[in-house]
């Protein structure tokens, strides 16, 4: 029943949200700064996982492959496939659910319980518009631009591990994943992403939005927000993939 | 004028108050007292449709409140001005742009206006030259008065405060309720102040509301209060005597 309430809430949330999306001039200040907070400071965190992601991957398939029977260059494809059509917009979805979910719930919860959501409203602003809007906004536009930078950092991660255990050279490594590159499956990871950018902003918006109870609150408030967001972020990724594939 | 008429409000099982019902008139000063945790500031946010009851009306120079469209609802409120229990300053920008926050939205003043205005209203709080501060650098009494510059910038015809006076030491109390009564002569505002202080009340208002066990347990003017023999109420003015 609760968990019926709270879909409602959110539903109603996010519906308010498009009816006042067209009101640029109030949450333009806001949606320039959020670019800046979900996009430009997620970037270190973003390669770093994608670099990462990518090495690993190269040294565990050239572990579990016997590459007397293939090709070497199929490390180059196995890694290259994986990291651009899962990969990279997971294991980012994950990470940002942590770094961007739980700075949006933060923030919107203290704004709660400090009462600056109903001085805001009390002034004769829609508070959403103001601060939801632009959040969930640079969220489904700036987790597409993440998940490049994820996916590209992945791939030359993993060239760069195979490099240097000396599993495969760098030029083989990209011939095998240039051979298996689809540009469709460059698509569907920006699919992902950009739900991914609205799952994780929308729900800690939402959290944050109706946090209650002072500090305490904020804290509750902020663990729903990353852990729902991550059991959504793997639900939805589940679901695009059976929708899609 | 504003109308209450019979309000009640719970939050799920657990009633706040029922069946309130009184009137403020346009000018007046009422205070709302009452025990820590009565309903006080459940009450105010109605007042602004910042919560809505579970039935009952509220009339706004004869309009009903809870029957507005968001759109007329957002017109509504900008003739109230707020001052929020800790001030409620946006903590993301310095102090001169709280202040200036409503004009840069609901008015096309230029930077010159806007900065006379701001100056304008820091003087009244006895605030000049703050501007530049961030609110983090601020003390309570600084917050609080500076969330009132806020909250008259946009010239409200209603003025609403949330325990004004709570965390403050006597002196600067002393100074707040001065700044209450100022305003109510100087911009001719109606204000209604909800507080558990009664010194403050006995310097600021001229009605009182009294919510006690989950109802309006007694309204009238200062003069009447002090001769009340209500019991509930004579207890909680004799309790915060004590206090003083
Ligand atoms: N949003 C809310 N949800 C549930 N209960 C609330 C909410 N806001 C206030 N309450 C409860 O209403 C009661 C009155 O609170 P309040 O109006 O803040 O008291 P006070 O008179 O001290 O200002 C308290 O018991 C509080 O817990
Ligand atoms: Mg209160």
């Amino acid at each position: 029943m609760d968990a019926v309430k709270q879909f409602g809430q959110y539903a109603l949330l996010m519906y308010q949200g498009l009816r006042s999306f067209t009101e640029f001039s109030t949450y333009r200040k806001n949606l320039f700064s959020e670019f800046v907070k979900i996009g430009y400071e997620s970037i270190p965190i973003i390669i770093l996982t994608g670099v990462f992601t990518g090495a690993v991957l190269t040294l565990q398939t050239a572990y579990q492959l016997d590459t007397d029977l293939y090709p070497v260059t199929i490390v180059g494809s196995i890694v290259g496939q994986s990291i651009i059509i899962e990969l990279a917009a997971v294991i980012g979805g994950l990470v940002l659910a942590g770094k961007v979910g739980a700075r949006i719930s933060t923030e919107l919860g203290t704004m709660r319980v400090s009462e600056q959501i109903d001085a805001l409203e009390s002034m004769g602003f829609n508070s959403v518009t103001f601060l939801v809007v632009p959040r969930v906004l640079a969220g489904v536009f700036m987790f597409p631009v993440l998940y490049i930078i994820a996916a590209t950092m992945g791939v030359i991660g993993g060239l760069i591990a195979g490099q240097l255990d000396g599993i495969l050279p760098a030029a083989e490594f990209m011939q095998g994943a240039r051979s298996f590159f689809y540009p469709e499956d460059v698509v569907f990871g920006i699919v992902k992403s950009f739900v991914f950018g609205f799952v994780i902003t929308s729900i800690s918006s939402f959290k944050g939005y109706y946090a209650f109870g002072g500090a305490e609150g904020v804290g509750n408030a902020t663990t729903q927000a990353t852990v729902l967001s991550c059991i959504y972020v793997l639900l939805s990724d589940f679901a695009l993939a059976a929708l899609l594939l | 004028m504003i109308e209450v008429k019979n309000l009640t409000k719970s939050f799920g099982d657990h009633l706040i108050w029922e069946d309130v019902t009184f009137d403020i008139s346009d000018g007046e000063t009422l205070a709302i007292i009452g025990k820590s945790g009565c309903g006080k500031s459940v009450f105010l946010k109605h007042l602004n449709a910042l919560l809505y009851p579970d039935s009952g009306k509220i009339y706004i120079d004869g309009k009903d409140l809870f029957n507005l469209t968001y759109a007329e609802l957002r017109l509504m409120r900008q003739n109230f001005g707020i001052l929020f229990q800790g001030g409620a300053l946006f903590d993301s920008i310095n102090t001169f742009e709280n202040i200036a926050f409503p004009l840069r939205y609901f008015t096309n003043k230029n930077e010159e206006e806007i900065r006379a205005e701001v100056d304008e209203a820091l003087e009244l709080v006895n605030l000049k030259g703050i501007g530049e501060k961030g609110t983090s650098e601020l003390s309570g009494g600084m917050r609080k008065r500076v969330g009132l510059a806020r909250a008259i910038i946009l010239k409200p015809q209603y003025l609403l405060y949330d325990e004004p006076t709570s965390g403050l030491d006597p002196k600067t109390s002393e100074e707040i309720n001065e700044l209450i009564v100022h305003m109510a002569d100087k911009l001719d505002i109606t204000s209604i102040v909800i507080t558990h202080d009664m010194h403050s009340v006995l310097s600021i208002a001229e009605k009182v509301a009294f919510l006690d066990e989950q109802k309006l347990s007694w309204y009238g003017t200062v003069q009447e209060m002090k001769e009340s023999e209500h019991p509930p109420l004579v207890d909680f003015i004799t309790a915060s005597e004590y206090q003083i």
